[in-house]
């Protein structure tokens, strides 16, 4: 297949990869949805694609001195080689339809978007600016969950951020979560669900525990669906499914009604 | 073979054979028995001096996970005064996994609430291993939001191999029933101490797991997976638990110094299983001091601090 060529991992269609990109990266047969890049979706998002990126300072260290079978300091080198990130997600800030908006974006390609103490860090420096700065916040997830490599502090960036958005409650700064695919562990644990509303793009995987470690605990075959975007909205625990074409308008529409309030 | 290479089990089992011929001479008539006891107890202690230096994490995990190590309703049994269990979320259910309610600690009425094992088959199943499902989360914030309605303090014990993994729990919010956890427990006035008594496991644990302080038993641990579950998804080899184990740095002395925790609580020898009542002891000694500072204060200096001690945890580097 030439460069200009893809399969949708979908529906298995041979598909034109400008069409993919023109639809923002979601299958125009299938309407599949492929994952982002943080760069990508604050582009999506933001008006004119313009944005600022703030706490782009902030670089993680191995404090266990962690070894499998590379270094986990190795590992950070190829990452933030590979991917041109300095952690799985960017703290932006800019306007969208002219509302002043922050948004932490997470990236799945900076090692599976997992937790450590960066991203703890910056999630939470970013809901401090928006408490201190009075401006919502929309943190857009898309992560395996807490990061293995830096053990029990990756762990306790749950609660941290956890008790930042317990601050933003007290202040009335709207929150919104957007989940994407996929969304598990430690941060679906913590402010993954903590938003105001939170929503979810179409079939994204979503849980506390991965699925595979769910069937080798019950010895079943998981249900069709199971953990799927449809299946939380059915179970009570998503406001709304949100194709990724009607995204920035939804969170037009919850911005501007979130923050129109009585004086 | 290496110590390193052989279970606890085989470890102690001097220990276990010493720790059996105390109990028949509590129960004998022996006019002797105190001096022998006590003799008896000074080789267990030079029997552990042997084995506590060369322990691998991978032990220490084996320690926290003894069948014979106390669990919640024991400590509740001997620390608090007529203790009254309260159960269910009111939204779905009860979870034996979670033990809560109320009691006298040193005369005053706490909140305590705490993972429960099973220690037969039966109870193990009944009490889901200690695996808590999203009612479980929910119950405990519940009896914690009453703590704070009456002003009094709460203790948590931790020790589960982490929320259980099921389809239901899923269904049911798993994810959201522990982080909504996390948020109220940021928030709220009443004190609130930790004591990680057994297994500290992931979101399981951190659920009901953090506070104004942290205190971590000796042989316990903290961790954000299980050394089986990162040896299954790094290292893709069961075999290779004990580096992960090493790897991981969960132990209470690890925390100490990632300044997680507050105090280490310091085991009898051979374990806490070896000696409930000195462990109990041990476990008051340095709770009631914890929980008196945090009632000292007041509940904004609390929350203040209780914030500022979770928001400094990481270590980044910034450039």
């Amino acid at each position: 297949m030439s460069n200009l060529w893809t399969r949708c991992n979908n529906c298995r269609r041979i598909l034109y990869k400008q069409d993919i990109f023109e639809n923002k990266n979601v299958c125009p047969e299938c309407n599949f949805h492929f994952r982002l890049s943080a760069p990508e979706r604050l582009e999506m998002l933001y008006d004119e694609g313009r944005y600022e990126v703030f706490d782009e300072n902030i670089y993680p260290l191995d404090p266990l001195h962690f070894v499998d079978s590379k270094k986990y300091d190795d590992r950070l080198k190829e990452n933030i080689k590979k991917t041109s990130l300095v952690e799985a997600c960017i703290n932006a800030v800019g306007k969208i339809d002219g509302i002043e908006v922050i948004i932490v974006a997470m990236d799945f390609r900076f090692m599976g978007g997992s937790m450590g103490s960066v991203v703890g860090e910056k999630v939470t420096r970013a809901l401090e600016k928006a408490l201190q700065e009075r401006k919502p916040i929309i943190i857009i997830s898309c992560t395996g969950g807490a990061r293995m490599q830096e053990g029990v502090l990756s762990l306790m960036q749950m609660a941290k951020t956890s008790a930042a958005i317990g601050k933003l409650q007290d202040a009335g700064i709207p929150y919104i979560s957007v989940l994407t695919d996929p969304t598990t562990g430690g941060v679906t644990a913590s402010y993954a669900m903590l938003g105001d509303i939170n929503i979810a793009e179409p079939n994204a995987l979503i849980g506390f525990a991965g699925p595979r470690v769910i069937e080798q605990t019950i010895k079943e075959k998981l249900p069709k669906g199971f953990q799927r975007s449809e299946f939380l909205l059915k179970h009570g625990l998503l406001d709304d499914v949100v194709e990724r074409k009607n995204l920035r308008s939804y969170l037009i529409r919850a911005l501007r009604l979130f923050l129109n309030r009585f004086s | 073979m290496d110590l390193e290479e052989k279970d606890f089990y085989q470890l102690e089992k001097n220990i276990v054979k010493i720790t059996e011929e105390i109990e028949i001479l509590q129960e004998s008539e022996d006019p002797e028995r105190k001096e022998k006891i006590s003799s008896l107890k000074e080789e267990i202690k030079q029997e552990w001096n042997k084995i506590a230096p060369q322990l691998t994490p991978l032990h220490i995990v084996q320690i926290a996970r003894h069948p014979k190590r106390p669990y919640t309703l024991d400590y509740i049994e001997n620390l608090i005064d007529d203790f009254m269990e309260v159960h269910g979320d009111r939204r779905y259910g009860d979870d034996p996994a979670i033990v809560a309610g109320f009691g006298f600690y040193h005369g005053q009425t706490a909140a305590i609430i705490g993972h429960q094992k099973g220690r037969t088959t039966r109870e193990r199943i009944a009490r889901n291993f200690g695996q808590s499902n999203p009612e479980g989360y929910r119950k405990a914030l519940r009896v914690m939001k009453l703590a704070e309605k009456f002003n009094f303090p709460i203790i948590t014990l931790i020790d589960t191999p982490g929320a259980y993994p099921g389809i239901e729990a899923e269904e049911r919010g798993q994810a959201e029933a522990i982080a909504y956890n996390l948020k109220e427990i940021s928030r709220l006035n009443v004190p609130m101490v930790v004591v990680v008594i057994g297994e500290g496991g992931s979101g399981g644990a951190l659920g009901i797991g953090f506070g104004d302080a942290i205190l971590m038993l000796e042989n316990s641990f903290y961790s954000v997976i299980s050394p089986e579950g990162c040896a299954a998804i790094l290292w893709k080899d069961q075999k290779a638990v004990r580096q992960s184990a090493e790897n991981l740095k969960f132990l209470a002395k690890d925390l100490l110094g990632f300044g997680i925790i507050d105090k280490i609580i310091p085991e009898p020898p051979g374990g806490a299983h070896v000696d409930y009542l000195q462990t109990f002891k041990n476990v008051d000694k340095y709770l009631y001091p914890t929980l008196k500072q945090s009632m000292e204060k007041t509940p904004e200096e609390r929350k203040k601090q209780r914030y500022e001690k979770i928001r400094k945890i990481g270590i980044i580097d910034e450039r």
